[in-house]
């Protein structure tokens, strides 16, 4: 009788995504830390604002035919000389700096996660290829990624970007700045992930499990994607949270460089950038107000990033 | 019929910095369908070695440098990486040590299951689960359902162990190879599980090699049993006849060492010295600097095998003492 009751019970087991998640040790470690919370609330606004920007935005930043002249650099409407219609104002063109913001943060975002997803793609591979196969391929590929590593971010995108501005014009460049963006920002860091991957599948390699893989006679590229790739998950996500970061003030140097986004399609860089001109005129607003917005995405991702790797480091455990 | 496995003249070779050593050498032996082979010997004597490089699976500086493997006929060594794979975990499957190492933590057992089954059998997911449920309750783990959702870590050693073991008979494979299976386990669990291996090897008449140190598991389940000594087979035969009657002062020497054979009050037996390393295995017998026996030939010239009745044995002094019965025995006569 009781046997059969608790068969009933154990019958509709395995548990659901939400179970698990609920369950496992992220979510508690989750529910009391008040830092991680608010981070990701914070994080889950500014996602949730630039996906909707265009709903949100009182104004079209883009639209040219909006934008008045006129209306160039008017205070925040809490400030003394401020307009009702613009809540933080406008920049030197007349644009409503909250709508540009929102664009603005949206293009950053887009920039950052999709500049790291490039690396993480890249990166995963060479680095599992390198790690796994071990050998001549592995330092063939960790030479190019110390080579690589040895250039600066910085400087790989500023020849790249300026030396394609040279080339192709800047009419074109305008129109694939973003593409380049992530293109320069994924290429330039993806030794990042390769040497991160490497290291957890040169421990991992040695685990039995690789050996009981190999012996059920299963493909090389599947022992290395399903077997291995799983384990070596969490660095993975720690990085990733904080190269997202490292990609959005990448992104923001460039544009502040001017090698960014163009001004007609600004990020919170190229915002930045073009308030400089115009903070010792007293309209501190149109850099500051990006800035401010720019600090705290990074400065939430990388609190995120910070309790993640608490998380998911055994080591720390306490009991 | 053919031989299910024949191993002739097996020789692995690790290439190191110091220069190639030889990690196995002169390996022969025959497997039989539904035969248990044990194969004993010290750590390092080269079990595991000879267990993977039946699979062809020795890993890198490692290498089959003489010698070959045949399955039902066919070298291993020719056969192409599509036609191993086919093997491995087909044909042939390998139980591990360690049952927290073998599997992996981020998949559930279902996973691992199914993920076994498809790449050999072109059959759908959810033939593959029954079959797996099927397995499980083959090795007796209660409640087999809620089992397959769960991962390793919510398993006890003992239960992983047989979810290792019935991801070896996934595929109704001709020959298992544990290597010591049971080594990790709790004591009274060892037990359980040789006795649900024996069973299962017998009912689905599969050969089984037990790898292992443990000579009374080796006298329970085995019928024939190699003994090994620094990357050479010294001594095979009928199990019965080598646990009754060792011939080679090594195989001896591992009896006494049975915490049954000590008297109580007193200190276990042991072979004195340790295994050489393999950069500096001895001339002559590899055996001589630890033996009791040690007569000056044994420092000189390795020992060739000597047939004493169902057992070969690579030992001087038993070749001794056999020529010296036969010459009595032809005085006799």
């Amino acid at each position: 009788m009781n046997d059969q009751s608790q068969i009933l019970e154990a019958a509709p087991a395995a548990p659901s995504a939400w179970e698990r998640m609920k369950d496992s040790n992220l979510w508690h470690s989750f529910s009391r830390d008040r830092v991680a919370q608010l981070s990701f609330a914070i994080f889950v606004a500014y996602a949730v604002l630039a996906l909707f920007a265009p709903l949100l935005a009182p104004f079209d930043p883009y639209d040219v035919a909006s934008i008045d002249i006129m209306d160039s650099e008017i205070a925040p409407s809490w400030a003394e000389e401020g307009d009702e219609r613009f809540w933080l104002g406008t920049d030197a063109q007349g644009r409503d700096l909250w709508s540009t913001i929102l664009y603005g943060t949206r293009v950053s975002l887009t920039i950052g996660l999709c500049a790291v997803a490039l690396q993480a793609v890249l990166g995963i591979c060479i680095g599992l290829c390198a790690g796994y196969f071990g050998g001549r391929i592995d330092s063939l590929l960790m030479r190019v990624a110390d080579v690589q590593l040895s250039f600066s971010t910085m400087m790989v995108a500023i020849v790249v970007l300026a030396v394609f501005q040279a080339a192709f014009g800047t009419e074109l460049y305008q129109q694939l700045a973003m593409f380049m963006l992530i293109l320069v920002i994924g290429i330039a860091e993806w030794p990042q992930y390769a040497r991160t991957i490497r290291a957890s599948v040169l421990a991992e390699k040695k685990k039995e499990y690789v050996d009981a893989a190999r012996v059920i006679g299963l493909r090389s590229p599947r022992i290395m994607f399903r077997h291995i790739l799983p384990n070596t998950l969490s660095p993975i996500l720690v990085i990733s949270t904080v190269q997202v970061a490292n990609a959005i003030i990448s992104e923001a140097s460039l544009s502040f460089l001017g090698l960014g986004m163009p001004v007609s399609e600004p990020s919170l860089g190229s915002l930045i950038s073009s308030g400089f001109e115009y903070i010792f005129s007293g309209s501190w607003w149109i850099t500051v107000i990006p800035g401010v917005i720019l600090v705290g995405l990074v400065l939430v991702m990388n609190l995120l990033g910070d309790w993640l790797r608490d998380v998911l480091n055994p080591k720390l455990y306490k009991g | 019929m053919t031989t299910l496995l024949e191993v002739k003249n097996l020789e692995v070779r690790f290439g190191l910095r110091s220069g190639e050593v030889k990690a196995l050498r002169n390996i022969n032996f025959t497997l039989e369908r539904g035969e248990r082979l044990g194969l004993v010997g010290e750590s390092g004597a080269g079990k595991s070695v000879l267990g993977f490089s039946i699979l062809n699976l020795i890993s890198k500086p490692g290498y089959i440098a003489d010698g070959e493997v045949l399955f039902e006929g066919r070298n291993l060594a020719d056969l192409s990486a599509e036609e191993l794979r086919n093997i491995r975990g087909n044909r042939i499957s390998m139980i591990f040590q360690d049952p927290m190492m073998t599997l992996n933590p981020v998949l559930t057992i279902g996973e691992q299951m199914i993920e076994c089954l498809m790449t050999h059998r072109k059959i759908s997911k959810q033939d593959a689960r029954t079959i797996a449920l099927q397995k499980l309750q083959q090795v007796y783990i209660p409640s087999p359902e809620a089992r397959l959702d769960q991962y390793p870590h919510e398993l006890s050693g003992g239960m992983r162990q047989r979810v290792v073991i019935a991801i070896g008979l996934l595929m109704d494979p001709d020959i298992i190879i544990a290597d010591e299976p049971t080594t990790a386990l709790d004591v009274t669990i060892q037990a359980e599980i040789m006795e649900l291996m024996l069973e299962l090897c017998e009912r689905n008449n599969v050969a089984l090699i037990l790898i292992t140190h443990d000579l009374g598991v080796v006298s329970q389940v085995t019928q024939k049993t190699i003994v090994m000594y620094a990357g050479r087979i010294i001594e095979q035969g009928p199990t019965k006849e080598i646990i009754n009657d060792a011939q080679h002062p090594y195989t001896q020497g591992l009896m006494n060492a049975l915490p049954q054979m000590a008297v109580p009050g007193q200190r276990l037996n042991q072979i004195p010295g340790s295994m050489p390393p393999l950069q500096r295995i001895p001339t002559g017998c590899a055996f001589n600097p630890r033996c009791g026996y040690v007569l000056e030939v044994c420092k000189h010239n390795m020992p060739e095998f000597t047939q004493s009745g169902g057992c070969q044995v690579a030992c001087h002094m038993v070749a001794e003492m056999k020529r010296e019965e036969q010459a009595a025995r032809m005085q006799e006569v």
